[in-house]
């Protein structure tokens, strides 16, 4: 059983309390109309799959009922740190996740 | 002036109102059963559930709260009562106000008034919840059968209130005396509570009050 802090309510909680909710920091294109078919299939579809850091939300659904974000290691699943949205995470992948497009 | 529909929610006149636990009637058990109960229970039935929104940092907003309350607006995790009424912290941005039953419309009047032109919402959510009180020497066992939160009194002082998963379901546990616990409980859940509380509770034995 992990214990996650969540940022809200200021303590450790059960994990049981928590849903994960996919990667954070996905920024909706400001015009949408303006978006190629290519640029919106990858805001809507595509997500990272990294592995090691994730930066990713999550709703303490049983508690406060806020959404946060995590780092987690998808390698170990240690939760390295919680923080609110908006503001930025203290752990950050030394070498930049592959994203599709990326490789030579 | 706010556009808000507020209207009195609670039949004036004779209607028949029951109790999301009418059904157990609990009345006929008060006084029954074993002499000594480690757990009384108590249904806190009927009473005005309001849930208030707004922000929280924003010193207007708790001002025009304790202005109309008389209650300083609570922090994260906390509680703060004053007579028969109570205010509870749920989230970063929403609160839990219980005042006793039939106060409910002048009190969100009240509210309004004083919070007029801010940024908030107040919902009357008294039909959808409830409060069961649990008192006892072993009220804290029955709730460490029920939840992983850590009920001990070094980190649940009186006064503390916290939303957590509770018997494969969701509750508000309040503490609120040394041996005096609230659960806040959704409506539809009321009979699988009361069914829980009586099977956990059946060791120390149970008690009703009225």
């Amino acid at each position: 059983m992990l214990h996650i802090f969540c940022p809200h309510c200021g303590e450790l909680r059960s994990e049981e309390e928590f849903h994960a909710s996919g990667q954070a920091h996905i920024p909706r294109p400001l015009d949408p109309a303006a978006c190629t078919d290519a640029e919106w299939g990858d805001y809507m579809f595509f997500r990272d799959n990294p592995r090691g850091l994730h930066h990713e939300l999550w709703i303490h659904a049983a508690g406060c009922r806020q959404y946060f974000n995590a780092t987690r290691d998808t390698m170990t699943y240690e939760i390295l740190e919680t923080y609110l949205i908006g503001t930025k995470p203290q752990f950050v992948n030394q070498v930049p996740a592959i994203r599709k497009g990326d490789q030579a | 002036m706010t556009t808000a529909n507020v209207y009195q929610q609670r039949p004036t006149t004779d209607v028949k109102a029951e109790s999301p636990l009418f059904h157990a009637d609990l009345n006929s058990l008060v006084g029954k059963g074993c002499t000594n109960p480690g757990v009384v229970l108590r249904e806190k039935k009927l009473l005005g559930h309001l849930t208030i929104r707004g922000n929280g940092h924003d010193p207007a907003f708790a001002a025009g709260v304790h202005n109309a309350l008389g209650m300083e607006l609570p922090g994260a995790l906390a509680l703060v009562s004053k007579g028969d009424s109570s205010i509870q912290w749920l989230g970063p941005d929403e609160w839990l106000l219980i005042v006793p039953t039939g106060e409910e419309f002048a009190v969100e009047q009240k509210l309004r008034e004083a919070l007029d032109g801010q940024h908030i919402a107040i919902v009357n959510v008294s039909g959808g919840q409830s409060l069961l009180e649990l008192t006892g020497p072993n009220v804290r066992d029955v709730l460490m059968k029920s939840t992983s939160y850590d009920v001990h009194p070094s980190n649940f002082p009186v006064g503390k209130a916290v939303g957590t998963v509770f018997a494969k379901s969701q509750l508000v546990i309040r503490r609120t005396g040394e041996e005096t616990w609230e659960l806040v409980i959704r409506r539809s859940f009321a009979d699988y509570w009361w069914l829980w509380l009586q099977d956990a509770s059946a060791e120390y034995g149970l008690g009703i009050a009225a």
